[in-house]
């Protein structure tokens, strides 16, 4: 690091707009770095470098520019960029966006400390991710199958029973054959006290909460800590699972809040505006957060992330859920149709995917049938989708026998299949074979994408 | 050479502006600030030059000084370059892994190829020959697979004064004399060409033969050309990387170039696991053994993934000039527009449609050109190709978005991925309807000629009846299949299997993966024949329901599936038992 001067306070701020503040007459002031602003009314806010230039800077303040103005307020430069002080006492804690404890407890005693901002993991330093994490969840466990390393999104809607479901997956999340739990690292953004507050108690509830560390911004905290939030609770579950050796599970919520912050900053900025006001490089910023998830070669720790959105007017093309789709490794799509017919978890298999799922499963992982029985269900359940909408045209009666079997097949999936209790943790054993009993109401020869010695060995024996 | 330094006058992301840089060229390579990042020239003004980073620029700040190397972004290409895996600026990845750990820290810097290695010279001509660019001098064996052939340097000439003996040699050993005409020059096993520039050719000339792919849609029905360029659109969770995954492994290009373009760590290390394991059909041995990969992930920085399919480029032209075929894989050219987008933003240059710079076309026109089959430079008459597929990744899957629409204008081959097919689980999810490739004349003799004389007839009969299926469908939506008189009916059974057992493959499946063209077209003359058959016996009276109950439907959509060693034999037998069947019912309707 250049020297800088710890102890030269500015008092030349220029302008102060939205989130950001320029401060003139500068010197010495590198990119990236941590500032700290102290306003007439005493409080120090945090701050970092958005731009350096000679004899000036533009800095966004993470704790809102409320109560700054151009005459009394300083400036001073740290020379140095976001850092997070990281201990395993960080388990079982609940801190804010700048990484304070807000649960009564002590400060935490710092191990090391780390740049929030990480780096990006060397590809060939990855390890792929192919460990089968059973959720106890049905469509995602038989049909969008989750690996420990994997980034999948829950998109989302309001009014939908998202938090409901990444709780449950907290909860029931396991690798069959190991002891070992989850250790969760929960990042909110925005999101109320009530839905903070839903997850902390469901933690309490289950015991989870010992291992998990919790960060919080809330709905009435400054929007543009959401910025730096997500990055803190990354860079303690890299120090968790690569440090640690831990097994992470991170869930971040709402990344919809997170873009927002982006867009205003954007805004502040001036800046070319991409598609619908949000910055040309969210995809970059996005990828960001997303590729710290994996697995890496050699150590026995992982991060496995779940981010949730929610998808702005249910628009799944919307900017956010569309960058985030092309840099997870897959999405799990709640609708708002099967939620109404009151289905839990509301899951529309057919827009889910799971990118890694072909090599977390089959012998050995899961069963051998698997990939075949999950292939099969997606066909089923489309045809009888296809199917529906005939019926509302021709009615059921202008159906053949075999169609009608197939509109009743979509029918009972969704009610046994798709949903399940809150609480209701399914083994894969269960799901597939909940699987073979569904399907075995089709006729026999329609189950083309199962190979044979399966048909032969797995279809349910009449009587 | 000694420049004057620069100083660093403002910092903002990957953009960085610096004083007293009079004399500098751009894209002239220099290093920023005390860490010396990486970074390329990108504008000049008076003294003042505007300057794209590669590596994340926190912590430096105006002051710094700014470092010249009198040189632009090039490429050191010589024997090594197999098998490795780099990133956008041709840094070793697993050798930055030993220096700098899992992470990748900043200013780390890396030789492309190990200097050091000793390789193994056989001299292929003598002393006292004249030769020109392009001309091969000697070769290496690179790997288990590749001939490395040591060229002469485009735009060198002159008389072979001295040559080495067979032997083992590092790429510091000059290994051969050349008495040029400004001089004796040392030639040695390495070449430095800048990235940005097309290495020349002597003519460029239309592509004949098709890039075999074992991918049935993609051969028989939008067949790719060597020398050809295509382009594969789709939104996210259509195929993209599955499609182009399976172009890089089977494809029978003689080098892979892989260029994984702001896209995801964990899909590159998929890759990088897998190809040493997967076996080329042609050669039996490792994947690996003639692939380059690039991997600039998402994450790493932006104006290095600018750069990196002009690495990619660059890589293929090179081999192309040893006279191989080479295939170029780009996923996904969307996310290179949006660094130059991104760049051009910081740069605070005027946006053109949706953000983009107004320069993107003829970026984008001018990277596809560098395909293509050429004359090679050189005494001999030679011949080779580049072939590019590159991905698009639409946002929110629009294809009329500015990166698909100016790609459409410049690539032959367009195969659209489509999400309603994804959701069906119809994999590859390409639609047959809206795809088209504009090779289909320049390769057809050659299907003709090496698989089976009515090849195109039978491509377009097929076609014909998907596109049938596909009007009947929206009579189907209407009324339902059961009110469809007969004959269309059978219509309907004869396209389903096609659909589902023809273009329908599956890529994790150990044989459906590659599927050789013989048997593609084996396949698709009995599913023809099929369909002749079904027509006949309904037009004899046989009833509709039981033609939909035929046995072999079953056998149909079993063939994807038998080895690639036994097919025809099987094939031959099941045609056998198809007619039978169909026979029996016509014999009973008959009777």
């Amino acid at each position: 690091m250049r020297d800088v001067n710890k102890d030269m306070e500015y008092r030349t701020v220029r302008e102060i707009s939205g989130p950001l503040v320029v401060v003139e007459g500068v010197h010495g002031v590198a990119y990236g770095e941590v500032v700290k602003i102290k306003g007439g009314d005493g409080r120090e806010r945090l701050g970092q470098v958005l731009e350096a230039r000679k004899e000036l800077a533009i800095l966004q303040v993470f704790e809102g520019t409320n109560g700054l103005d151009t005459k009394n307020t300083s400036v001073r430069f740290t020379g140095e960029t976001m850092q997070i002080g990281l201990s395993t006492e960080m388990l079982g804690r609940v801190f804010d966006g700048s990484g304070r404890p807000i649960d009564g407890g002590p400060e935490i005693i710092p191990d090391i400390r780390r740049d929030i901002n990480g780096a990006p993991i060397n590809p060939s330093a990855r390890e792929f991710p192919k460990e089968f994490i059973q959720t106890g969840v049905s469509t995602i466990d038989g049909m969008n199958t989750l690996v420990r390393g994997q980034k999948l999104p829950i998109f989302s809607a309001s009014g939908l029973p998202h938090n409901e479901l990444a709780a449950q997956i907290a909860r029931q999340a396991k690798v069959l054959g190991q002891k070992e739990e989850f250790a969760v690292v929960f990042v909110a953004m925005g999101i109320t006290s009530e839905e903070a507050n839903f997850f902390r108690r469901d933690f309490e509830r289950t015991g989870a909460l010992e291992r998990s560390v919790l960060f919080l911004n809330l709905a009435d905290d400054p929007a543009i800590e959401r910025i730096i939030i997500p990055r803190m609770g990354l860079t303690t579950a890299e120090y968790l699972a690569f440090d640690k050796g831990m097994h992470v599970l991170v869930i971040l919520t709402d990344m919809t809040n997170y873009c927002e912050a982006l867009r205003e900053i954007a805004a502040a900025r001036e800046e070319v505006p991409g598609r619908r006001g949000y910055p040309g490089y969210m995809y970059t910023d996005l990828a960001n957060i997303y590729e710290r998830a994996g697995r890496i070669h050699g150590k026995q720790g992982t991060i496995t992330q779940i981010p949730i959105l929610t998808m702005p007017d249910d628009d799944m093309t919307h900017p956010i859920p569309d960058l985030t789709g092309y840099i997870t490794e897959g999405q799990i799509v709640l609708s708002r149709e099967l939620h109404r017919k009151g289905i839990y978890p509301p899951v529309t298999v057919g827009a889910c995917l799971s990118r890694l799922m072909q090599h977390g499963i089959g012998k050995e992982r899961t069963r051998e049938d698997h990939a075949d029985v999950a292939n099969q269900l997606y066909a089923a359940y489309a045809e009888g989708n296809d199917l529906r909408n005939l019926v509302a045209v021709v009615g059921e009666e202008a159906l053949t026998e075999r169609d009608k079997k197939f509109l009743k097949f979509s029918d009972i999936f969704e009610r046994r299949f798709v949903a399940q209790g809150k609480d209701e943790d399914r083994s894969i054993d269960d799901t597939l074979n909940l699987a073979w009993e569904l399907l075995s109401t089709l006729p026999r020869e329609e189950l083309k994408r199962i190979r044979k010695e399966w048909m032969e060995k797995y279809y349910p024996k009449k009587g | 050479m000694e420049f004057e330094d620069g100083i660093i006058t403002r910092v903002a992301g990957p953009v960085v502006e610096a004083r007293n840089m009079k004399g500098a060229e751009v894209y002239e390579v220099v290093h920023v600030g005390d860490e010396g990042l990486i970074g390329e020239i990108i504008g000049l003004k008076e003294d003042m030059a505007t300057i794209q980073v590669y590596e994340e620029t926190s912590g430096i700040g105006p002051g710094e000084v700014v470092k010249r190397s009198g040189a632009p972004l090039s490429l050191i290409l010589g024997p090594g370059l197999i098998g490795q895996i780099y990133d956008g600026i041709q840094r070793p990845l697993p050798t930055i892994m030993e220096k700098s750990g899992d992470f990748i820290s900043r200013g780390v810097t890396a030789d492309p190829i190990d200097f050091d290695k000793k390789w193994h010279f056989v001299p292929v001509v003598e002393k006292g020959k004249k030769l020109v660019g392009g001309d091969i001098i000697g070769t290496v064996q690179e790997g288990a697979v590749v001939e490395h052939r040591i060229m002469i340097p485009p735009g060198i000439s002159g008389e072979m004064d001295e040559i080495v003996s067979e032997g083992d040699y590092t790429l510091k050993d000059a290994v051969a004399k050349l008495k040029t005409a400004d001089g004796l020059k040392d030639v040695f096993m390495y070449q430095k060409w800048p990235v940005r520039h097309a290495r020349p050719v002597k003519k460029k000339l239309a592509p004949g033969e098709p890039l075999v792919t074992g991918q049935r849609i993609l051969d028989t029905f939008f067949p790719m050309a060597k020398g050809g360029t295509a382009a594969i659109p789709g939104g996210f969770g259509t195929g993209k990387t599955v499609t182009q995954h399976q172009l890089a492994k089977w494809a029978d290009a003689e080098i892979v170039v892989y260029v994984g373009c702001g896209e995801r760590g964990n899909e590159m290390t998929d890759v990088l696991r897998e190809f040493p394991e997967l076996v080329d059909p042609k050669t039996g041995k490792p994947l690996m053994n003639r692939t380059i990969l690039l991997a600039n992930t998402s994450n790493m920085p932006v104006a290095a993934r600018e750069a990196s399919v002009y690495t990619g480029i660059t890589l293929a032209e090179y081999y192309r000039d040893m006279g191989y075929n080479v295939a170029l894989m780009a996923d996904s050219t969307s996310r290179w527009a949006e660094a130059m987008r991104e760049i051009s933003g910081r740069l605070e240059e005027m946006p053109g449609e949706e953000g983009y710079p107004a320069y993107l076309a003829s970026k984008l026109a001018a990277f596809y050109e560098r395909a293509g089959k050429a004359v090679l430079e050189g005494t001999e008459e030679k011949v080779a190709s580049i072939s590019v597929i590159g991905a698009v990744s639409p946002p929110g899957g629009d294809l009329s978005e500015p990166v698909t629409q100016n790609t459409l204008r410049i690539v032959k081959v367009f195969w659209a991925l489509d999400t309603a097919l994804k959701e069906r689980r119809h994999f590859p999810s390409i639609n047959w309807l809206r795809s088209y490739s504009l090779y289909l004349d320049a390769v057809k003799s050659w299907w003709q000629k090496e698989v089976g004389e009515d090849w195109f007839e039978l491509r377009n009969k097929a076609m014909g009846l998907l596109q049938k299926e596909a009007e009947l469908q929206e009579i189907v939506q209407l009324v339902g299949p059961d009110a469809l008189p007969p004959a269309e009916q059978a219509t309907l059974e004869a396209a389903r299997v096609i659909r589902e057992d023809f273009l329908q493959q599956d890529a994790f499946h150990e044989i459906d993966t590659y599927c050789p063209p013989k048997k593609q077209y084996m396949m698709l003359k009995i599913m023809l024949e099929f369909r002749d058959l079904i027509m006949g016996a309904v037009r004899k009276g046989v009833e509709i329901g039981k033609i939909k109950k035929l046995k072999c439907k079953g056998d149909l959509s079993q063939m994807a599936k038998i080895s690639n060693e036994t097919y025809e034999k099987e094939f031959t037998e099941m045609s056998v038992r198809m007619r039978d069947e169909i026979g029996k019912l016509v014999k009973g309707v008959e009777q």
